[in-house]
């Protein structure tokens, strides 16, 4: 196994600056007491990225635990669901993190933070989760490698994920419920910063998303850069080139980031990330935060934000718990101020046909959270002319959602 | 109301430790907010910290969020709250000094915002989420609007970096008495005890102590240990909070006047 540096040195313009800025976004908006320690893990983070048995570690368990590299998935019902009548249509392709261990892309940071954890020698991890698979992941490597392990979740999200939340409690976390707001993802991460807060000396926040303030959103990115590192790897052997086209659903944005870093100097790839419309972008009931949102301040890092005009922070709404996050990372924000990405959003309604479709078309049951990405498909191949190369990242499996899909179409009966 | 930094200046020639209590602004509704501070200013604060409810805030314990959320749900406003603090202009001798934290000030325009509070009547102010890097922005213009912005220093501060803040903080220096959010403690953390004399040891700017304090007891030990300001805020929400605000109001007071008398009655 080949271990290289997390992220190629030829990308110097895509670093965020010495105060964890992409362009106006970003930064460390956070109490001072976490400034120490926000600069104690920038300091190891940097020293381990570059750090042979380091990277070593991470590779082997990216390999034998985790059951990297997963596929690039040509799928072939789906592309002849598309195609159009004189046979021309994009070439769809699944990344398939829905086939990592734990059943979704999270696990390649919580893998990566934990090691780094361990070596600034914190005996203790927190994490937030919303649809529990950052939280499954986190208790996961926690449960491998012998730290004790607190996870926050919000009251509303422990209902619709419960399978998740059993899945964390048999691996011996304690799974902490959150009561405050709407007891949804913003109001569990608040809970676990004022807990980092207050126990900062002992413990490692794995925070699981590109969001959060400075390093994080950097090294939860390079965490997940495997992703599209291993898709230009397979696109080459594949076809020859690189994917035309990268399709991602964005919530904090981690999966669409893992997927779209590896390829944001390669120009003429087009990246595309999916927010979740909820009832409808022209609802108050929603979670497009690039779409409907402004600048603003959330969770210690300035970023597009669905705020009043009070500045107060709106509750989000989205069938996936994922998604359900009024935030999103800020180089998701920099991405779309620049013009390098396009963010679009679809409908609750929208992202559950969606996991119908690839469900019956492929045999693949994908995530709530993922089910956005493959919905965007609906609106884009009508676009699309030729037949270019698309890469869906299928973020996550649809194992914790059957439930939620269940009452949903019920209810729509 | 003097500036905070006038107001320190005249405590330190009297030899005075001040009491600031805090409280949140319109809970349980903002005509009590009102009378709250002008019973705080007669029942022996010397400064006092209003805080702005706001949705999300971080460095607060389930007290104070709680009540800030009793507020938002009432329709409190930042332009509510400046209304009060301007109505209670000329009664109130305590310097304000607005406790907010950064999105709705960013959200409102850095110059706007400072021209609002500082056409109210606000002395200073205490940005939780603001760290000495993302502060920069709001040091200078809220100087030219005569606002001290205070920033704080925490336990976890390495030395280098509380040189820094000590310099760049207005009015006094916050410090953050525990790791953690604010919120009644039973023990006073004693580091306190070391930083205070450190902080001494690099500026002349007064110290003030927060988070954590919430009885007389806390207030006389801070007061030892050599601080120029006890912060207490919990405990003063939480008596507004549990009672009507006719009893709220007199427990404040009562509660106001044992601190002070705790702080000036020195062995």
């Amino acid at each position: 196994m080949t271990t290289t540096p997390l992220s190629p040195s030829t990308q110097t313009q895509q670093q965020p600056d010495s105060l964890g800025r992409f362009g106006r976004f970003g930064g460390k908006y956070v109490p001072e007491t976490l400034m120490p320690a926000l600069a104690e893990l920038e300091a190891a983070y940097e020293q381990y990225r570059q750090d042979p048995d380091f990277l070593q570690e991470l590779d082997g368990l990216l390999g034998d635990y985790v059951g990297r590299p997963n596929p690039l998935y040509f799928a072939e019902r789906l592309t002849a669901h598309y195609a159009k009548p004189d046979g021309s249509g994009p070439q769809i392709y699944l990344k398939r993190e829905d086939l990592n261990h734990t059943g979704a892309h999270k696990i390649n940071n919580a893998l990566g933070q934990v090691l780094l954890a361990k070596r600034m020698g914190k005996g203790r991890i927190i994490a937030e989760t919303g649809a529990g698979q950052h939280g499954v992941a986190t208790a996961t490597v926690c449960a491998r490698f012998g730290l004790e392990c607190v996870i926050y979740m919000g009251v509303q999200d422990m209902e619709r994920q419960a399978l998740n939340v059993f899945r964390m409690r048999l691996m011996g976390a304690r799974v902490q419920p959150v009561a405050a707001g709407t007891g949804t993802l913003k109001d569990a991460t608040s809970e676990a910063i004022r807990d980092w807060v207050t126990n900062v000396e002992t413990t490692h926040y794995i925070l699981g998303s590109v969001a959060g303030p400075h390093p994080y959103p950097m090294m939860v990115r390079d965490f997940h850069g495997v992703i599209g590192k291993e898709t230009r790897q397979q696109a080459l052997e594949k076809w020859g080139g690189v994917p035309d086209i990268l399709l991602a659903c964005v919530g904090g944005g981690s999966n669409a980031m893992g997927l779209f870093y590896e390829f944001v100097e390669d120009a003429q790839v087009r990246l595309i990330g999916v927010e979740a419309a909820g009832e409808g972008t022209e609802t108050d009931k929603h979670a497009a935060t690039l779409t409907k949102g402004r600048p603003g301040v959330l969770h210690g890092a300035m970023s597009y934000l669905l705020q009043d005009e009070e500045g107060q922070v709106i509750e989000a709404h989205s069938i996936s718990a994922g998604l359900d996050y009024p935030g999103v990372g800020p180089e998701h924000s920099y991405l779309k101020e620049t013009g390098r990405a396009e963010y679009y959003s679809v409908t609750d309604g929208e992202a559950i046909a969606a996991l119908q479709r690839l469900a019956q078309l492929e045999g693949i049951i994908p995530a709530l959270e993922t089910s956005h990405a493959i919905a965007y498909l609906e609106t884009l191949c009508p676009q699309l002319t030729g037949s270019p190369r698309l890469v869906i990242n299928c973020s996550g499996r649809g194992d914790k959602d059957v439930q939620t899909v269940a009452k949903y179409l019920g209810s729509a009966e | 109301m003097t500036s905070v930094s006038d107001c320190f200046q005249a405590l330190k020639k009297q030899g005075t430790c001040a009491l600031i209590p805090f409280i949140t602004a319109g809970d349980p509704n903002l005509g009590t907010t009102a009378e709250a501070l002008r019973v705080l200013d007669q029942s022996g604060a010397d400064l006092i910290e209003l805080g702005v409810p706001y949705s999300d805030p971080l460095a607060d314990g389930p007290v104070i969020q709680a009540a800030a959320t009793r507020a938002l749900q009432q329709g409190v406003t930042l332009d509510k709250v400046l209304e009060v603090v301007q109505s209670v202009q000329g009664e109130v001798k305590a310097p304000i000094i607005l406790f907010t934290y950064y999105n709705p000030i960013f959200y409102r325009g850095i110059d706007n915002f400072l021209a609002q509070v500082a056409q109210a009547g606000v002395k200073g102010l205490v940005v939780p989420d603001l760290p000495l890097e993302e502060a920069e922005v709001l040091l200078k213009p809220a100087a030219a609007q005569g606002i001290d912005v205070t920033l704080l220093v925490a336990p976890t501060s390495p030395k280098e970096r509380i040189e820094a803040i000590a310099k760049q903080s207005q009015g006094f220096i916050y410090l953050v008495s525990v790791t953690g959010v604010t919120g009644t403690r039973t023990e006073v953390a004693s580091r306190v005890k070391d930083i205070i004399p450190s902080l001494r040891g690099m500026t002349d700017k007064p110290i003030g102590v927060g988070f954590g304090i919430s009885q007389p007891e806390h207030a006389q030990q801070i007061k030892a240990w050599g601080a120029d300001a006890v912060i207490v805020g919990s405990a003063f929400v939480k008596r507004l909070a549990e009672n009507s605000p006719p009893e709220g109001l007199k427990a404040i007071g009562e509660f106001c006047r044992s601190l002070k008398a705790a702080i000036v009655t020195d062995q």
